[in-house]
């Protein structure tokens, strides 16, 4: 099998469900400057609501599809219901207050959201159903399932579906001036309190897709997956340029390559018997032996260091054009 | 300010109250000790938390530099001790020799955190601390191969109690006729300790530093102009505050004999910041009740709502550890939305974020 072209599917396919979480957050912090954390919590209560409407729909015998679509129906209603409550109850009161309020009842309605998740669903791993057969094809010696070809679809035609929305459309000059002066747009007649709901809500439908599309993807769905998924989508959010809606896409593709190939090549860069010098002193290195300083399981480290090494040398990210403000 | 009792013109009565705090919190393990010895063990965790909680609010409070990685120094602190004494490597360092150390290795972590972020502003410095601490743990937890370091996910066990010159805080005594147990041996340590860290805190705060920290927390760039110097300083926060963090590690490792990764996971850090900004984010007195609170509602919780729920519905439906949580969670929202400068304001944060911008929404200009 053909490692890297494996790594470079499994790193796009990854990288797109990032950039739809990332999409979320972005859209967020473009209109009013807020990380919202409980982002993540949302895409697994997306990926956990979607699990039991499925379960519970498979005894019925409806077609594959339609159970699925249901399922999903079901997850952005309830993930746009849980987004539009975060914003309305933890973040608009403090609207205006310095920035490290919202950032820290953001933090908390993270926290209470996962534990009501657990409570509701409990805290095992749960198999997320795989009631689509799932078939696998070959690319010049890759391997790619229909779960991958679906998701990368589905996350492009998402991509399509939201820059038409937020370019083609009124909205989008709405958000633009919401973000820009929310003083001015409100004398403007732009309702700014339903631009940001509205803002929250279509973040929190992505996360929901999202959440979908990662639970079938890993086939599983946990309490906890939204942490570090939000992280990651955060990061890739950075990476592009917060704020910037085609800065998103781009970073959540490149942070899924970055990470996909940093987990597939990092054991054979850091096999310290590969290096001449060093192989002919180590007695682990005898009879072709291994000293892997740094495994595949430090995959999760990827996103921070793109994280960390992004902030530091080019805060505004790849797309991102104000730099002034945010440094 | 009214004060409960004038002590105008009679200052003795001012030691006469500090003689009282004193004898109660030395007789206060003994009653506990009395309930069940877990509850002096739980006490010392509470003062452990009060050590965390006085580290990082000299980061968030002071310096106003939302850290959400603050356990990695925890667990820097912790991994040092329990390397250098424990069988693991052989070493058996004492303990006052360690406890420098490790101090002086988590403010380098400190630092080493501090540098690439000092130019972020405070929502993106909060998310890199984030990935810091993150990035921590998962080193600790696979620096087992190829050269067995950290143990992995095992962690390491059997670390060396506190001892000096044959006296061990392991081991049970007697001594004129009381018995102290090692958890009480423990508490008073860290009673002691805490009263020291609360004595530089205070210090700190009144200090040309401290000042220093105010005024970046305020207004950097102003700050800068009056001739701060805004990097050594801010790296200074975060290097005292992790040193702080590493001598509570230290101690955590010491009492607790083993230590895994598992014990330093983003939740811990979330809720030591949950302590300070409960009790009043640079408000050290307030920091202190945060961090008692947030230590004991929840133990309490866990002795009183787990039998009524065993008794009410014959099954646990609500695990105490969700309650713990879900009241980190909550004390975090409701005290942002109701009372954000905290329980105990302190005078400048609650200036501060009573003035609430004539924009909604607005940017800070």
């Amino acid at each position: 099998m053909d490692t890297l072209l494996q790594q470079i599917i499994n790193g796009l396919t990854a990288g797109s469900v990032y950039a739809i979480v990332a999409l979320g957050y972005t859209m967020v912090y473009g209109i009013i400057q807020l990380i919202n954390f409980a982002h993540g919590e949302v895409v697994m209560i997306g990926a956990m609501v979607a699990f039991t409407v499925i379960n519970l729909l498979v005894p019925f015998g409806l077609p594959a599809l339609a159970v699925v679509l249901i399922g999903t129906g079901c997850a952005i209603a309830v993930c746009m219901l849980v987004g539009y409550s975060v914003e309305r109850f933890a973040y608009r009161p403090l609207r205006g207050a310095p920035r490290l309020a919202p950032l820290i009842t953001a933090i908390g309605m993270s926290i209470i959201l996962q534990h009501l998740a657990m409570l509701i669903w409990s805290r095992n791993v749960l198999a997320f159903p795989q009631i689509i057969e799932s078939r696998t094809y070959f690319i010049g010696g890759a391997a790619i399932t229909t779960v991958q070809i679906a998701i990368l679809a589905i996350c492009v035609a998402l991509m399509a579906g939201l820059a038409l929305l937020v370019y083609r459309t009124p909205l989008r000059t709405a958000m633009r001036a919401t973000a820009q002066n929310p003083q001015v747009a409100g004398l403007m007649g732009v309702d700014i309190n339903r631009v940001i709901a509205v803002t929250f809500i279509l973040g929190a439908a992505l996360g929901a897709i999202a959440g979908v599309l990662f639970g079938s993807y890993y086939g599983l769905a946990q309490y906890t997956m939204g942490s570090i998924l939000g992280l990651k989508a955060f990061s890739a959010a950075v990476l592009g340029g917060i704020g910037n809606i085609p800065g998103a896409m781009l970073g959540g593709v490149l942070l899924g390559l970055v990470e996909a190939l940093g987990a597939g090549y990092i054991g054979d860069f850091t096999d310290l018997c590969r290096y001449g010098w060093l192989s002919g002193a180590m007695d682990a290195c005898r009879d072709g032996g291994h000293f892997i300083l740094f495994g595949s399981n430090y995959q999760d480290v990827f996103a921070f260091i793109v994280l960390i090494l992004v902030l530091v040398f080019r805060p505004s990210g790849l797309l991102g054009e104000r730099v002034g403000d945010r440094a | 300010m009214q004060r409960l009792i004038d002590v105008r013109g009679r200052p003795w009565l001012v030691w006469v109250g500090l003689a009282l705090v004193g004898l109660a919190l030395a007789l206060l393990p003994f009653a506990l000790a009395q309930v069940g010895t877990t509850w002096v063990r739980i006490t010392n965790y509470a003062l452990l938390y009060v050590l965390l909680a006085l580290g990082l609010n000299i980061v968030v409070g002071f310096a106003g530099l939302l850290d959400l990685g603050y356990i990695a120094f925890y667990a820097v602190g912790a991994y040092v001790y329990a390397l250098l004494a424990s069988p693991h490597f052989g070493l058996h360092l004492p303990f006052w020799i360690i406890l420098p150390i490790g101090a002086a290795i988590a403010a380098l972590f400190g630092v080493l955190l501090g540098a690439p972020t000092l130019k972020l502003r405070g929502d993106y410095l909060a998310i890199v601390t984030l990935g810091f601490g993150e990035i921590i743990r998962i080193f600790l937890n696979n620096l087992s191969r190829p050269v067995n370091i950290t143990n992995g996910p095992q962690g390491i066990s059997r670390i060396d109690p506190f001892s000096l010159d044959g006296f061990s805080f392991g081991t049970y005594e007697t001594f004129l006729g009381v018995q102290f147990s090692a958890p009480i041996k423990y508490y008073y340590l860290l009673v002691l300790v805490a009263l020291v860290v609360i004595a530089i805190s205070v210090r700190l705060q009144d200090s040309r530093i401290g000042r220093a920290w105010e005024a970046i927390r305020e207004d950097e760039i102003a700050a800068r102009s009056m001739g701060i110097n805004t990097r050594n300083m801010k790296l200074l926060a975060f290097a005292m505050g992790a040193s702080f963090g590493g001598v509570a590690g230290g101690m955590f490792s010491a009492i607790q004999g083993f230590i895994s990764p598992e014990s330093f996971i983003l939740v811990e850090s979330i809720m030591v910041v949950s302590m300070v900004v409960l009790g009043g984010m640079g408000n050290i007195a307030g920091v202190v009740l945060g961090a008692l609170l947030l230590s004991f509602v929840p133990e309490i919780l866990r002795w009183t709502v787990e039998p009524a729920q065993r008794a009410l519905f014959g099954r646990l439906i609500v695990e105490p550890e969700v309650i713990r949580m879900l009241l980190f969670g909550l004390a975090l929202v409701l005290i942002m939305l109701f009372r954000p400068a905290g329980l105990v304001p302190s005078a400048v944060r609650r200036r501060e974020l009573a003035e609430r911008s004539a924009v909604p929404g607005g940017r800070a200009p």
